[in-house]
């Protein structure tokens, strides 16, 4: 267990991707089988646990320690796990520290009621650090910077192979992965690399920058899509298996029994995954109540209808497409889809046009229907193969500008992790008006970041200076007309929302800007606010 | 307050300026410029200069010569560990803190009381500087920098081991090694030397002139070059020993992709740690940690714990879940050196 905490510490404090794929490499290197495996599951996602609840581990805390010095160090902290690892008092030769296999096998194995007691027993034989580790495991929030992409790319630069050969056959291995070890060491040859429906690693668009970019491309070089706001999918059906991949390569089918059924071909497609009414696409909010779900309900399928929108075909039976001019992948692509008769899978529609400026004119102000609530536009070169990971230069993705309003800061509430102990969490309001006409602040939504750290320090000396209130560990900062501070928020979205007093609720809102120069009687009222609903 | 406090407050009581003892008419550790002082470390928010006369261990009275040039105080008294030194009717004894080099315990002695200002103190082995000496006592005056059941530091070879470890892997960029001018700095060379890193350290020019008088003293830091004529890109494979403040700043640019490194207690806590954009946080400290606090404490058993600056909540707490009378003297201005 030593050293995977030590790499997930390592982890946790650097930033830099080379260096985590450093440490990756180091570790990959030299931990020994199966402990490197259910290691790389685990920073993966592969491997999850949810065995312990936080109040359990606050409770079996507090059965060691006095519950106020606990208080008191979990206020300093800020951290539950961390909190618990730091004051879980040693007891020096008690056991002999588990290594991360045994813990990863008493896991899987273990009953709810045992779980209990196998933490307690791990906890009096690791150090903070094992500890550390331990509960991020346990609690299911390893939360150290590392995405499955970058462990792949450490495993390919390990076996010095490309990291798309890793991809390939990534989907076919389970955890430990014994052969994929073997075969990056050059003991045995490349494990399953020819499985049906496995997962081909996806093709990635970088942003376009304005600047730059339309001088140096020619418009007649590119097709453009509207960018459906939903999540990228990669649907397969060969030889009987039916997949549905997210785009890092994770199998989603299970939440989306309705999706796979549709799945009526032979082949593999690249697409949108939305959410339908009557052949439209819905807003992402409704699509994000079928996802991270171990499954679904009828009601749940029938109230929110799952689809896919295509715009590119990988595989068509057994001929593989992706070396292929996206001309001619996609011409393939539309006889495809239109042999299909499931409404749950549509063509994504390309938009014609013929200079950057057109185009241009179009994001601004996208014609009636679907692309009012896409996200901007793709531009896909037509010459371009289908290339893993994120070239430069064939496919960009053209972003609409975010919505902007001017809210006033409401409520402050401490950060975690790296801003524990600052004031980094803000609830922002607008203006109402009463029936009789008094205006007074109604909350909007909530930004934890978009600010530099000079900026969070300044806003943080603000709320302190400005406290009207307390409420537990939430701060009421003097807001009203004659005083109050300013936040520029921008979002992608609104929609309406039962949960939220003011009715609406914003995505993915962040403060773009401080306004420390604006009188707060001067932010945006409700109903101008209430114009951009989706 | 019983009438027990009432005749320890008469040898010693807190004021503004800091620890008063009336019999002997001194302060100790003041926070402001008075008559006579004793001092119990070199650190700057105990020993400031301009005070009438100083009475402090010699290692102390040169760390201050050097500090605040040789006219710091109108007089000086070298106290050497372990002479009791008349004041007024009150004895007062230098003994080893185990915080710094010259770091003293004052142990005052008066009729029957004897009250121990600790200073600064931490109860495990270190290079530089004698053991701490536990001394009985009815009152035990103490800090309580890391007096949070969160702080319990591990050993320090062991963070010695993962600087090390980081610098193997690593080999094309340089490890800029945060610490405390006085002390820490010094502290962190000795453990180097000890894991049986024989090679060149490079110093920030704030360095100098503890580590010149650190071997003054005897303790050999092996070879040390400046870093600060480095070129662009400088040193790769090496440390580089600095204060902290100079390790975020724009001093840092000129080494290798530096990889920023702090010693310091606070780095127990992750936050703190990426607060200060420190990459790999050691956690090394010349303070008591939460056990080593208690533990002194449960040792003494003194009738009074007297707690001068820190998390004095859970201390108070513990002392009263432990029998223990203990007050908070919420002395403002001792604060870390560089924090």
């Amino acid at each position: 267990m030593k050293a995977f905490a030590r790499l997930l510490d390592q982890l946790a404090f650097t930033p830099s991707r080379n260096a985590k794929l450093t440490l990756l490499r180091d570790y990959l290197g030299h931990a020994p089988d199966p402990e490197r495996g259910w290691a790389l599951a685990s920073l993966t996602g592969a491997l999850t646990f949810d065995a312990a609840k936080p109040a359990f581990i606050r409770k079996a805390a507090e059965a060691r320690l006095d519950p106020l010095l606990f208080s008191l160090s979990y206020d300093f902290v800020g951290d539950l796990a961390e909190t618990v690892a730091l004051v879980w008092p040693a007891r020096p030769g008690a056991n002999r520290e588990p290594e991360l296999p045994e813990v990863v096998d008493a896991l899987r194995t273990a009953s709810r009621r045992e779980v209990p007691q196998l933490l307690e027993r791990w906890l009096d034989a690791l150090d903070s650090n094992g500890r550390w580790a331990l509960l991020k495991l346990l609690t299911g929030g390893l939360r150290v910077g590392v995405s499955a992409r970058l462990a792949k790319q450490a495993l390919a630069q390990m076996g010095d192979v490309p990291v798309a050969d890793i991809e390939e056959v990534w989907h076919a291995q389970t955890p430990p992965y014994g052969d994929l070890f073997a075969w990056l060491e050059k003991r045995s040859a490349r494990p399953g690399s020819d499985a049906p429906a496995r997962f081909r690693p996806v093709m990635l668009a970088q942003a376009i920058d304005e600047a730059t970019d339309f001088v140096r491309y020619a418009a007649a070089d590119y097709a453009a899509e509207w960018k459906w706001d939903g999540i990228r999918v990669q649907a397969a059906n060969e030889q009987g298996q039916r997949r549905l991949y997210s785009r890092t390569g994770e199998d989603i089918a299970a939440a989306f029994p309705d999706v796979l059924e549709a799945l009526e071909f032979e082949g593999v497609i690249d697409g949108e995954l939305l959410i339908f009414n009557d052949g439209h696409a819905a807003p992402f909010g409704d699509l994000q109540q079928r996802l991270n779900r171990k499954g679904a309900d009828a009601k749940l399928m029938a109230k929110f209808p799952a689809g896919i929108r295509a715009y590119d075909l990988l595989m068509d039976g057994e001929e593989d497409l992706r070396a292929l001019p996206f001309a001619q992948r996609r011409q393939r692509l539309e006889v495809f889809i239109a042999r299909l008769t499931s409404s749950r899978i549509d063509l994504s529609p390309l938009q014609p046009f013929t200079s950057w400026e057109e185009l241009a004119r179009l994001r601004a102000d996208p014609p009636e229907g679907d692309p009012r609530i896409a996200e901007g536009l793709m531009l896909k070169r037509w010459d371009s193969l289908y290339e893993a990971g994120r070239p430069k230069g064939p496919w960009f993705k053209w972003k609409r500008d975010p919505h902007l309003v001017d809210a006033v800061l409401m409520y402050a509430q401490r950060g975690h992790g790296k801003r524990s102990g600052f004031y980094s969490d803000y609830t922002f309001g607008v203006w109402r008006e009463d029936a009789n006409g008094d205006r007074s602040l109604t909350p909007v939504g909530k930004a934890y970041f978009g600010f530099t750290d000079e900026e969070l320090k300044r806003l943080d000396k603000f709320v302190r200076d400005n406290t009207v209130d307390r409420f537990g560990p939430v701060r009421s900062v003097r807001a009203d007309k004659d005083f109050g501070l300013v936040l520029e928020i921008a979002f992608e979205g609104l929609q309406r929302s039962s949960r939220h007093k003011s009715g609406v609720a914003m995505r993915f809102p962040r403060v773009h800007r401080i306004r420390w120069d604006k009188p707060a009687r001067e932010a945006d009222e409700l109903p101008s606010l209430e114009k951009l609903l989706d | 307050m019983g009438p027990l406090m009432s005749s320890f407050r008469q040898l010693l009581r807190n004021t503004p300026e800091g620890l008063y003892c009336p019999p002997g008419d001194f302060y100790v550790d003041p926070v402001r410029p008075v008559d006579r002082a004793v001092i119990t470390h070199g650190h700057s928010d105990h020993a400031r200069g301009g005070h009438g006369s100083v009475l402090a261990t010699p290692e102390t009275l040169a760390i201050m010569a050097a500090r605040y040039g040789q006219d710091f105080a109108g007089a000086t008294e070298a106290a050497p560990y372990g002479k009791a030194i008349a004041r007024g009717g009150v004895n007062v004894t230098m003994v080893p803190a185990g915080h710094v080099l010259g770091s003293a315990q004052a142990v005052l002695r008066w009729k029957d009381i004897t009250i121990v200002v600790s200073g600064d103190y931490k109860r495990r082995r270190d290079p530089t500087c004698p053991l701490f000496e536990p001394v009985p006592c009815h009152v035990f005056v103490s800090e309580a920098t890391f007096g949070l059941p969160v702080f319990r530091f591990p050993d320090a070879a062991d963070e010695v081991a993962k600087l090390l470890k980081s610098v193997a892997l690593f080999p094309e960029r340089t490890h800029l090694v945060g610490a405390y001018a006085l002390g820490k700095a010094q502290r962190i060379i000795c453990l180097l030397r000890d894991a049986g890193y024989d090679k060149t350290l490079y110093m920030h020019g704030a360095l100098a002139s503890m580590n010149a008088l650190y071997e003054q003293h005897g303790v050999a830091l092996g070879p040390t070059a400046p870093a600060t004529d480095a070129a662009r890109n400088a040193l790769p494979g090496e440390i580089v020993i600095a204060p902290p403040s100079a390790i975020a700043d724009k001093w840092a640019r000129r080494f290798a992709d530096p990889i920023p490194a702090f010693a310091s207690g606070w780095m127990t806590v992750r936050a703190r740690a990426r607060q200060r954009h420190v990459e790999l946080p050691l956690v090394i400290s010349d303070h008591a940690d939460w056990d080593e606090l208690t533990e002194t404490i449960t040792e003494l058993k003194p009738e009074e714990l007297w707690i001068t600056h820190g998390s004095e909540d859970a201390l108070l707490r513990w002392s009263e879940l432990n029998g223990i009378t203990a007050h908070a003297l919420e002395i403002i201005g001792y604060e870390d050196e560089d924090e």
